[in-house]
């Protein structure tokens, strides 16, 4: 059995149409709306600002806290119970993790900065829209970073490496499927999140990561022209 | 604390200013889009100036209540989340979200909005329970009204599923849309002093003594009261708070 | 030897490479990896010279020594009070400092300034863990009266303030209003109701035109159409 065409009529290292924007939440002090396919993040940013329990405040350091949760009727099938779950609660711990190498928590001891991402609409590939979304927000939020981090998944449709699956490619049947989300920077090459549901030979995870590089350029450069946009001077 | 920013507030009001410089039964300028979470089978976004609301329906099967065995069920949940207010915090639903929520409730079921006798496939045993979830986006003013427009947009934007083996086949859609004979929308008049106001900014809904959710039916009827606040209203209060509902229903209304 | 791959005044975002080669010297919101200098934040390029750095265009106030800022009691203590100062960071402001008046040991402070006051004070002290302390005396520093607050984009403050406070002179002569600007992004303003509107839209204006050039003309002529037919 060979995948010869993908689902949707996508080339094997094609990812879906993308469309970021900033500054969609007025009150958050940053915002952004990711979309890649039928994915859709918003992500907004609250701080640095005074981290309540106190008993959490942290004299030497500043702490980061990533709250992902998918809005109940973002599904495309059963409705999701409000609330969090042990995947939220794993996705926003992996997610902190991921944008975490371009902060510098010293910049605000005892404080927080809180990044609230949701879905109000998912085709898989969530947590990486969601990684792309808060990574603009926390910029939009005039938080000092290092660089951007994005994210894609790629992985591998029965015997084909593949980028950006979506909710059809995870659930194929007629073969293998391997997702593997990674989040990068993209000017260094540095891989701040690496999972993998599936199973591949190292050769495949190879040239999957190659293609989450690729596409991990592709996004910065989205994500960018989002930022700038804003403050492009009407001709 | 508050007294010296009440004082402000209605200084200017006493002029008809506002602090964004609408009158005092003025509405801030608004959007309406459906359709905008396609993973739900029904939705709705409303915009009230910057304040912001999604709403999503979604539909599944199940067994009705024993005490209704002939009608389907109808379900509200209202996320005050975190991202639309720095207030908001992480966790389970506040007494705000629930308040919120069923007020909501009260306007769609107290009015029959809906005919949920249209929508039991198999008395006793199997009924389409809806599920309204209302979402915040951002908060500047105005929950209460922006969740019960968006709602009955939402719920006029809602087909139902196919059904395959008497289950819910979320892959295919039907064109039949929900049994919606009544579209109740909610009015939110808030008293501040001696002054009545509706859509108020944040710095209002922080000064107010008592509010009025009245929720109108076309007819000009009222299906559903809830007064909030800490301060009491009296009788002339409430009727002169139900008659600037109504007609501020109205204008609600041409968004439909 | 060194080029430089942007032009000054350019709107960037973290992660992107301003200039590479040695000649350049990475300032505040920049730093070096190797010989290339790459931005930290989403603001303006300035080059000076030699000197790269950027001028945010977003950012949450960190609080500075010297700053004047407005600050707002949150509680009343023992010894003084606490204000918020719109970050992360709230400021003490000992008994001592909180009025050019004698107060007597053990006196009810909340005589002096209670919760819900705004003082505009000035920050003589931050440690390294951000604690900050201000004091109310000296010039200009004082409680404010009634009047409105908002809060701004802390980096928008100094052209909200302009160049010798010609920006903020011309608001207040247009809408005859008071307006006490703090370093922090909170705003004081004080004036009719239908001015005091117009001050808002025109502070909103400066902090979403900011960086397109010839603000001060537009801002002007905002000013001269709104303030017609509003009595003062």
């Amino acid at each position: 059995m060979t995948y010869t065409k993908r689902l949707d009529g996508r080339k094997f290292d094609e990812t879906r149409e993308i469309e970021a924007k900033t500054g969609i939440i007025k009150r958050a002090h940053g915002s952004a709306m990711f979309k890649i396919g039928n994915t859709i993040a918003y992500a907004a940013v609250y701080g640095p600002r005074e981290l309540y329990p106190r008993f959490m405040q942290n004299p030497q350091k500043g702490t980061l806290r990533v709250h992902y949760n998918m809005m109940p009727f973002s599904s495309g099938g059963d409705r999701v119970r409000p609330g969090t779950s042990r995947r939220s609660k794993e996705i926003s711990y992996v997610t902190e993790k991921a944008l975490l190498p371009v902060l510098d928590l010293n910049d605000f001891p005892n404080a927080v900065v809180d990044i609230f991402i949701e879905l109000p609409q998912t085709d898989a590939g969530t947590r990486c829209a969601g990684i792309c979304a808060a990574s603009m927000a926390l910029a939009d939020a005039g938080i000092t970073m290092k660089d951007l981090v994005s994210s894609i998944s790629v992985g591998k449709v029965d015997d084909k490496v593949v980028v950006d699956l979506n909710y059809d490619e995870e659930a194929y049947e007629d073969g293998g499927v391997a997702d593997i989300p990674v989040a990068m920077i993209a000017r260094t090459g540095e891989i701040t999140l690496l999972q993998m549901d599936g199973e591949v030979t190292s050769e495949d995870l190879k040239n999957a990561l190659e293609m989450a590089k690729k596409a991990s350029i592709k996004i910065t450069e989205v994500q960018r022209k989002a930022l700038k946009e804003k403050y492009e001077v009407p001709k | 604390m508050n007294e010296e920013s009440k004082k402000h507030i209605l200084r200017a009001l006493t002029e008809n200013v506002r602090y964004d410089g609408r009158k005092d039964l003025d509405y801030r300028e608004m959007s309406l889009e459906v359709g905008v979470a396609r993973n739900a089978e029904g939705s709705a976004r409303i915009k009230i100036g910057n304040t912001e609301v999604i709403v999503g329906i979604k539909m599944e099967l199940g067994k009705p209540y024993p005490d209704t065995p002939n009608e389907g069920c109808l379900m509200v949940g209202a996320e005050l989340l975190p991202l639309s207010n720095p207030a908001f915090e992480s966790g389970p639903p506040s007494i705000q979200a629930v308040e919120l929520a069923r007020v909501v409730d009260r306007g769609i079921r107290e009015s029959h909005a809906i005919d949920i006798k249209k929508l039991c496939i198999t008395p006793g045993e199997l009924v389409w329970f809806i599920n309204i979830d209302i979402c915040s986006i951002n908060d500047e003013g105005n929950l209460f009204d922006a969740a019960s427009i968006a709602t009955i947009a939402a719920l006029k934007d809602t087909k139902l599923p196919g059904v395959k083996n008497n289950l819910v086949d979320y892959k295919s859609k039907t064109k039949t849309p929900l049994p919606l004979n009544k579209e109740p929308i909610e009015v939110t008049v808030h008293k501040i002093g001696d002054k009545f106001i509706i859509d108020p900014l944040t710095e209002e809904e922080a000064v107010i003594d008592g509010r009025l959710t009245v929720c109108c039916t076309k007819e000009g009827n009222i299906c559903a009261l809830q007064k909030g606040g800490d301060y009491p209203l009296t009788a002339e209060d409430i009727a002169k708070m139900v008659e600037i509902a109504l007609t501020k229903s109205k204008e609600l209304r041409k968004l439909l | 030897m060194g080029n430089l791959l942007i032009k000054d005044k350019q709107v960037v975002v973290p992660g992107e490479e301003l200039a590479n080669g040695m000649d350049y010297l990475p300032g505040s919101g920049t730093y070096r990896d190797n010989d290339t200098i790459i931005s930290t934040r989403l603001g303006l390029v300035n080059v000076d010279g030699r000197a790269i750095k950027i001028i945010p265009l977003s950012g949450e106030y960190l609080p500075k020594k010297n700053d004047t800022i407005i600050g707002k009691v949150i509680d009343v203590t023992l010894n003084g009070w606490r204000l918020e100062t719109n970050s992360a960071y709230s400021a003490l402001l000992s008994m001592k400092d909180g009025t050019s008046e004698f107060i007597q040991r053990g006196a009810d402070l909340t005589q002096y300034h209670t919760f819900g006051d705004y003082l505009v004070v000035n920050i003589f002290n931050v440690t390294s863990q951000k604690l900050v302390d201000v004091t109310m005396r000296g010039p200009g520093l004082r409680k404010l009266g009634p009047g409105r607050v908002i809060k701004v984009n802390p980096t928008k403050v100094p052209r909200i303030i302009g160049n010798q406070g010609s920006m903020i002179s011309m608001i207040k002569q247009h809408t005859d209003c008071q307006i006490t600007v703090g370093q922090n992004g909170l705003i004081w303003l004080s004036g009719s109701p239908k001015n005091e509107v117009i001050v808002v839209e025109t502070i909103r204006k400066i902090e979403n035109e900011s960086h397109v050039s010839g603000l001060t003309e537009r801002i002007q002529k905002f000013l001269e159409k709104n303030s017609k037919g509003v009595q003062k």
